[in-house]
């Protein structure tokens, strides 16, 4: 079962990056419409203001009460910023004098010629008005005077909005390069990961060395615990192989002797039962030393696989050498050994040690399992740039099982018979053809027996 | 009692039946088909001479509609609208003060928005009043007034000279608008005065020649065709085209010092009961065909921006709420009263 995937790193990215872009959007928005209100806001209060207090000032008095003379220019000033409205009213002793009798009044009675600002509904108008409050001497008094100037404030508002809209705009332009932006920018961010996870994907199964894939800092602790658990794992392993090997070298020991004895036992037994049983006893001896070796064998490989020794093997003459040293035992069951070797040498890199372990027991396996008076014919050459190693037997084939499954560690054929043998010959041989950076096959021949090949690289 | 009641009871739905117009009517005429419809109203300040072919081509191409038109005074026609309410499709004014100050305080109503679109910014206030037609204000002189030989005064201070070499000849025979009662006579003032001083030395001559005030147009030309008068100063120049005919021995002066140029004005009032119906008209006025029409009546060619290229002293009075300070009443007190002091002399 695979783990339950959390949300998508990339569209959790994505998604924060729009939604960041799209709040600053809506923000220049909001900023640009409040500070351009507030901005010809508080122009446009300057400038009524000033009309304001002008007007004040314009106020004479005169025998029998004031006078005043408005002047177009400052209505026309007033009103040419987005032709608005214009109201005013001039009140004395507190009673209107001119102008509109009922425009409101401001909230607080403004101080000496300094306007008040303030907001008002007026005939179905929004109003901005301002007040200006001074004295005048009327009839030898001084008499209060205000003076309210109100003004819609359409124009501005326009302004305002517009400006708002562009800034609208704006934000959707922003907001729309940031949706390939944030595309580009999580692409970006997150390729490191799946570099790191394709370099230890890439790795081979029994690649046990830290990851040196350059990472950044971020996934440094990720790097830092694969490797610490890496190296956990390697040293489980060690102490495995370790544990096996030792077992198989104490088991050997002992059996040599049993054997020995069992031996020496049936020479000097006279009844046949016993000499049976003696014989069966010797055959069970002989598979567990075999089944030792092989043990003690595979556990060599697993070492030396890690170790990647890199030795300069010449197949040919180590192939010669093998096949020498199995003459002796294919003559007792009458079999031949040919050779169909190159006349150039032909030089892999590797592990001599394994190499050797795994064409012997290639050649072991043939010799096992072929009937007497057999050929074993072993070639050697060149396929498609690699060193291409044959083994032919007459023997009983795959027996229809798949290399894969004859290749798992002590999984023997169904056909084996009473074949002595511990299934770990093949594990020794595909392992060694990984370590080495070449291959194994392993397929029945069309007029009976078995093929197995083994594709080393040439030295570089 | 129950007697009592009945003529009450008739005085109301006579009222109800047919509004009663408080304001004063200068003059009413219907045109268009009896059994219309649809009867547009419009209270306008123009003469019902003029209107009338402006109107007979409109209803030309509106089958079902009839067209009621009212005239009345500039003031009247602001009193009609402000005070009364009374309920009209469209109301045109020469008076343009008053009717930017109908459209300030929110009786006008929004015009469609391709009508305001196509006019000059000159010509509008915001989408609410619009100008349909542009004369200047003309000086009326007979050629009675010019001594043989001598050539027609061509600005104010030339005037001025005229009128002071011989006092003996003006005396009396001099007319103009009496600012108090004319709507008009008082905008083309307060625009004189805005423009220069010349105009206080103006009054001061026109009052120590005993000068005569009018309320119209109409009556300065009907005196200057009369012979009583020999000068008419700020007469509306489409009213002098009109009724000046050739050799009338009467002649219209543009001053080049400065010649005011009024814009006559219209609005759709915000209570129209015939709003669309007033803007057909209104489109219309502003059409070529209407422009074409006015500008045969008048003599002037209306709405044409390249007119104040061609002749530079016309002065377009500036369609916007600067015109609202003259209406300030303690202003306008003041400046009356300055233009009676101007004209009373001892």
């Amino acid at each position: 079962m695979s783990p339950r995937a959390a949300p998508s790193l990339r569209r959790r990215l994505m998604v924060q990056l729009l939604v960041l872009s799209a709040v600053l959007a809506v923000a220049l928005y909001v900023a640009v419409r409040l500070g351009a209100e507030r901005a010809s806001e508080a122009t446009l209060d300057g400038i009524l203001g000033a009309a304001t207090t002008t007007i004040a000032e314009e106020l004479r008095s005169v025998e029998g009460g004031a006078e005043l003379d408005l002047s177009p220019g400052t209505f026309s000033m007033l009103a040419a910023m987005g032709e608005e409205r214009i109201f005013h009213r001039i009140d004395i002793r507190g009673l209107p004098v001119t102008g509109y009798d009922d425009l409101p009044l401001p909230p607080t009675t403004p101080t000496a010629l300094e306007p008040a600002f303030y907001d008002a509904t007026y005939r179905d108008a929004d109003l901005r008005l301002a007040a200006v409050a001074r004295s005048l001497m009327i009839e030898n008094r001084a008499a209060p005077v205000l003076v309210i100037v109100g003004q819609t404030r359409e124009g501005q508002r326009a302004i305002a909005r517009d400006l708002g809209n562009r800034a609208a705009a704006l934000g959707l332009v922003v907001f729309l390069v940031a949706v390939p932006l944030s595309l580009f920018a999580t692409g970006t961010l997150l390729r490191p990961i799946g570099r790191l996870a394709e370099a230890v994907g890439r790795r081979g199964g029994h690649d046990l060395r830290p990851v040196r894939h350059p990472a950044p800092a971020e996934l440094m602790p990720l790097v830092e615990q694969l490797n610490a658990f890496i190296a956990r794992l390697r040293q489980t392993l060690a102490q495995t192989e370790t544990f096996i090997a030792e077992a198989a070298h104490h088991i050997r020991t002992p059996l040599a002797t049993l054997r020995s004895e069992a031996e020496l036992a049936l020479r000097q037994a006279g009844d046949e039962p016993t000499r049976a049983r003696l014989r069966g006893m010797i055959r069970a001896t002989e598979e567990s030393a075999r089944s030792a070796n092989q043990l003690l064998d595979h556990a060599t490989v697993l070492f030396r696989a890690d170790q990647r020794a890199q030795d300069r093997v010449e197949l040919g003459a180590m192939v010669s050498a093998l096949a020498d040293r199995f003459r002796p035992t294919a003559d007792l069951k009458e079999m031949e050994i040919t050779l169909d070797l190159p006349a150039a040498p032909m030089e892999t890199t590797g592990d001599a040690v394994l190499i050797e372990s795994a064409l012997r027991n290639l050649i072991d396996n043939a010799l096992k399992y072929s009937p007497a008076e057999s050929r074993i014919l072993i070639t050697l050459r060149e396929d498609e740039g690699f060193a291409r190693l044959d083994v032919n037997d007459r023997g009983r084939g795959l027996g229809g099982e798949t290399q894969a499954a004859l290749s798992k560690r002590f999984r023997r054929g169904g056909n084996v018979g009473g074949v002595v043998g511990s299934g770990l010959g093949l594990t020794i041989v595909s392992e060694t053809a990984a370590a080495m950076g070449g291959r194994f096959a392993l397929k029945d021949r069309k007029d009976g027996g078995t093929c197995a090949t083994l594709w080393f690289p040439f030295s570089s | 009692m129950r007697y009592a009641l009945v003529p009450l009871l008739v005085l109301i739905a006579a009222l109800l039946g047919q509004p009663a117009l408080a304001f004063e009517i200068e003059a009413e005429h219907r045109f268009g088909p009896e059994g219309a419809t649809n009867e547009l109203a419009v209270l306008s300040t123009t003469d019902i001479s003029f209107f009338a072919p402006l109107a007979e081509a409109f209803l030309a191409r509106q089958p079902n509609l009839a067209l009621r038109y009212v005239q009345a005074g500039s003031q009247d026609l602001y009193r009609a609208i402000d005070g009364e309410g009374a309920a009209f499709d469209l109301v045109i004014s020469s008076a343009m003060d008053l009717q930017m100050k109908l459209a300030n305080d929110g009786y006008a109503r929004a015009l469609p928005a391709d009508l305001v679109a196509e006019l000059p910014v000159w010509a509008r206030w915001r989408d609410r009043l619009v100008s349909i037609a542009q004369e200047p204000v003309v000086l009326l002189l007979a050629d009675a007034a010019l001594p043989d030989g001598m050539a027609p005064p061509r600005s104010r201070r030339d005037l001025i000279a005229l009128l002071r070499d011989h006092p003996q000849l003006f005396a009396g025979r001099i007319g103009t608008y009496d600012p108090r009662i004319s709507g008009a006579g008082y905008l083309f003032l307060t625009q004189d005065a805005r423009m220069s001083d010349s105009i206080w030395r103006l009054a001061e001559v026109m009052g120590r020649l005993d000068a005569r005030l009018y309320c119209c147009s109409g009556d300065m030309i009907a005196g200057l065709l009369s012979g009583d008068l020999l000068v008419g100063y700020n007469v509306l120049g489409s009213y002098a085209a009109a009724n000046l005919p050739e050799g009338s021995g009467v002649q219209a002066i543009a001053l080049e010092d400065f010649t005011v140029t009024l814009q006559r004005t219209a609005l759709i009032p915000v209570n129209a009961p015939l709003p669309e119906a007033g803007a057909a008209l209104l489109r219309f006025l502003l059409s070529d065909e209407g422009q074409l029409i006015q500008s045969r009546a008048t003599g002037f060619a209306v709405m044409r921006p390249e007119t104040f290229a061609t002749q530079p002293w016309l002065r377009p009075i500036r369609l916007d709420p600067g015109l609202l300070s003259s209406l300030d009443s303690m202003t306008r007190r003041r400046f009356l009263a300055e233009w009676t002091a101007a004209l009373d002399q001892p």
